[in-house]
């Protein structure tokens, strides 16, 4: 018997050998980043530096930010209500999101605020938030945090719902407890899911993190960025956006890396390269 | 023991299309039995209510009147009394092939080295010892289903119920796998009762063929070929399998002009 399995049956090739090697993908990234900061670099020399800036200015700035320190207390300030709201929004958007989606009545019933939390104007409502928390660290925390706890919420409910009957079914069969099948089935076969909306949210948060700074305590990058600019100086207000870029940049690829190590089945069923 | 009956088992489906409601009645007062230790196969055309059939069984669909009985007892939902083997094997993708067995296993209470020992006990059965860290996307399809099967029998059910199980196969694959099957079947004596829309697959592995039309019983007949069968080759070739398979072949096609 083994011995029919060994001889008519190979197991599905685990990745094809490419027939010729591919350029990688960080060249073509660090390509494309280089071409788009010499082009940066050469128009942005000939506006007024008021107007607009350029790498080589922004460098300048960031290098004066950084030795003063003011750059590490403000990214400081910034990331403890985001790191707070965000992570909060995952340990909470997460259950909220399987509940939805397991249980007809939590779809029913809660659902909608969901749907509708979504595409909720956040701003005009910071007034609203100030009013109850105040204007230091709480209303920063929660401003983060409602802004990313929907798409987490949604991606999750929706993965939930695009988990296969018949999985499902394998659970019954086997007469597992549906706390059993949410927590064993569900859950795995919703991680991609998942961990698409905590992508999404990341965005999201960096977002309302500099919301939260422009209509709270003026503080943190935030601060950093009203203030250069009230001052007119460009490239000085430049650098926090950009090192609000490169921090979501971050923080998706740790994301990434942390989906690569709790759902490796995904990529690879996907057929992925690894890079 | 393992004893299935259906008594006057009906169930309807509503659908709704464009706007109306329509009513299909995927079983229509379906009663046959299954003896201990029995192989009997299910098949009749698509849309026949076989695979419902089995699922009334299973307890993954309720009956709408009559009753499934397993060894007298009255089904009502899922039991570790009863296996299943799906179509498509339906492993979960992100656990091992061992881990996939020690699933039904630990759905079952059983834990500790108990519970490796009999996973491997089981993988070692349907030849997969040296596969048992694979997670199904490493698997071929026929390997996915050995460990589908693999993952029922380890639960040690009374029944085991398949639901074309070798359907998504090719040709080479699905007859190794009916003829480890019938090993199987000589090793663990376990009664099975399985859905097929292959004539021949039915005509080598039962004992008996309910052949259904409509959502009706249309035929039970009995297959003359005597246990074992190690050579399923040998089977083919016998005017008692050709009788047989035209015999079954008449029945599903039984009102259909043929030129």
């Amino acid at each position: 018997m083994v011995d029919i399995a060994n001889r008519q049956e190979k197991a599905a090739p685990q990745a094809q050998s490419a027939e010729r090697k591919p350029l990688p993908r960080w060249v073509i990234t660090l390509a494309s980043i280089s071409i788009l900061l010499i082009l940066w670099e050469i128009f942005g020399r000939r506006i007024n530096p008021v107007f607009g800036s350029y790498p080589s200015a922004i460098a300048v700035a960031f290098w004066e930010l950084a030795i003063s320190g003011q750059l590490w207390s403000a990214l400081y300030e910034s990331l403890r209500p985001f790191l707070l709201g965000y992570a909060l929004a995952i340990l909470i958007g997460v259950p909220l999101g399987l509940l939805i989606g397991g249980f007809r009545v939590a779809e029913a019933a809660l659902g909608i605020y969901v749907t509708a939390g979504y595409a909720m104007p956040l701003v005009a409502l910071v007034p609203l938030l100030i009013l109850w928390l105040g204007l230091g660290f709480a209303v920063k925390v929660s401003v983060v945090f409602l802004m990313a706890l929907f798409p987490i919420c949604i991606n999750t409910w929706l993965g939930v719902v695009a988990v296969p009957k018949t999985l499902i079914e394998v659970g019954k069969s086997f007469v597992a407890p549906d706390l059993v099948i949410l927590r064993r089935i569900v859950l795995p076969a919703t991680l991609p899911y998942i961990m698409a909306g905590v992508r999404l949210a990341v965005g999201r948060a960096v977002v309302a993190m500099v919301i939260a700074e422009f209509f709270t305590t003026i503080s943190g990058l935030g601060a950093v960025i009203i203030n250069s600019a009230n001052n007119f100086d460009t490239a000085t207000m430049f650098v926090p956006i950009i090192i609000l870029m490169l921090m979501a940049v971050g923080l998706n690829w740790l994301i990434g890396w942390v989906e690569r190590r709790v759902a490796p089945w995904q990529a690879e069923i996907a057929g992925r390269d690894r890079e | 023991m393992g004893e299935v009956n259906f008594l006057d088992v009906s169930k309807r489906f509503s659908l709704r299309v464009d706007g109306e409601v329509h009513y299909v009645q995927a079983l229509d007062r379906v009663s046959f039995s299954v003896r201990d230790g029995e192989i009997v196969a299910l098949i009749g055309p698509s849309g026949c209510g076989k695979t419902t059939a089995l699922r009334v069984a299973m307890g993954l669909d309720a009956s709408s009147a009559g009753r499934v009985t397993v060894d007298g007892r009255e089904v009502h939902g899922c039991g570790h009394d009863r296996g299943m083997v799906f179509q498509h094997a339906e492993l979960l993708p992100w656990l091992s092939a061992r881990q996939n067995v020690m699933f039904g296993l630990e759905m079952k209470g059983m834990r500790g080295t108990e519970l490796h020992e009999t996973a491997e006990k089981y993988l070692d059965l349907v030849g997969l010892k040296g596969s048992q860290n694979r997670r199904p996307h490493q698997l071929s399809g026929g390997m996915k289903q050995r460990v589908g099967i693999a993952r029922a029998l380890a639960i040690d059910p009374k029944v085991l119920l398949m639901d074309e199980p070798f359907g998504a196969l090719d040709a080479q694959t699905r007859e190794s796998l009916q003829a480890e099957l019938l090993d199987l079947h000589g090793r663990t004596q376990k009664t099975i009762l399985f859905v097929t829309h292959d004539l021949d697959e039915a005509v080598l592995i039962a004992d008996r063929i309910v052949v259904m039309k409509n959502g009706r019983v249309e035929e039970i007949m009995e297959v003359p070929l005597k246990r074992p069968r190690p050579d399923l080759g040998v089977v083919r070739g016998t005017p008692e399998f050709a009788e047989t398979r035209y015999r079954v072949w008449r029945a599903i096609h039984d009102g259909v002009t043929v030129h």
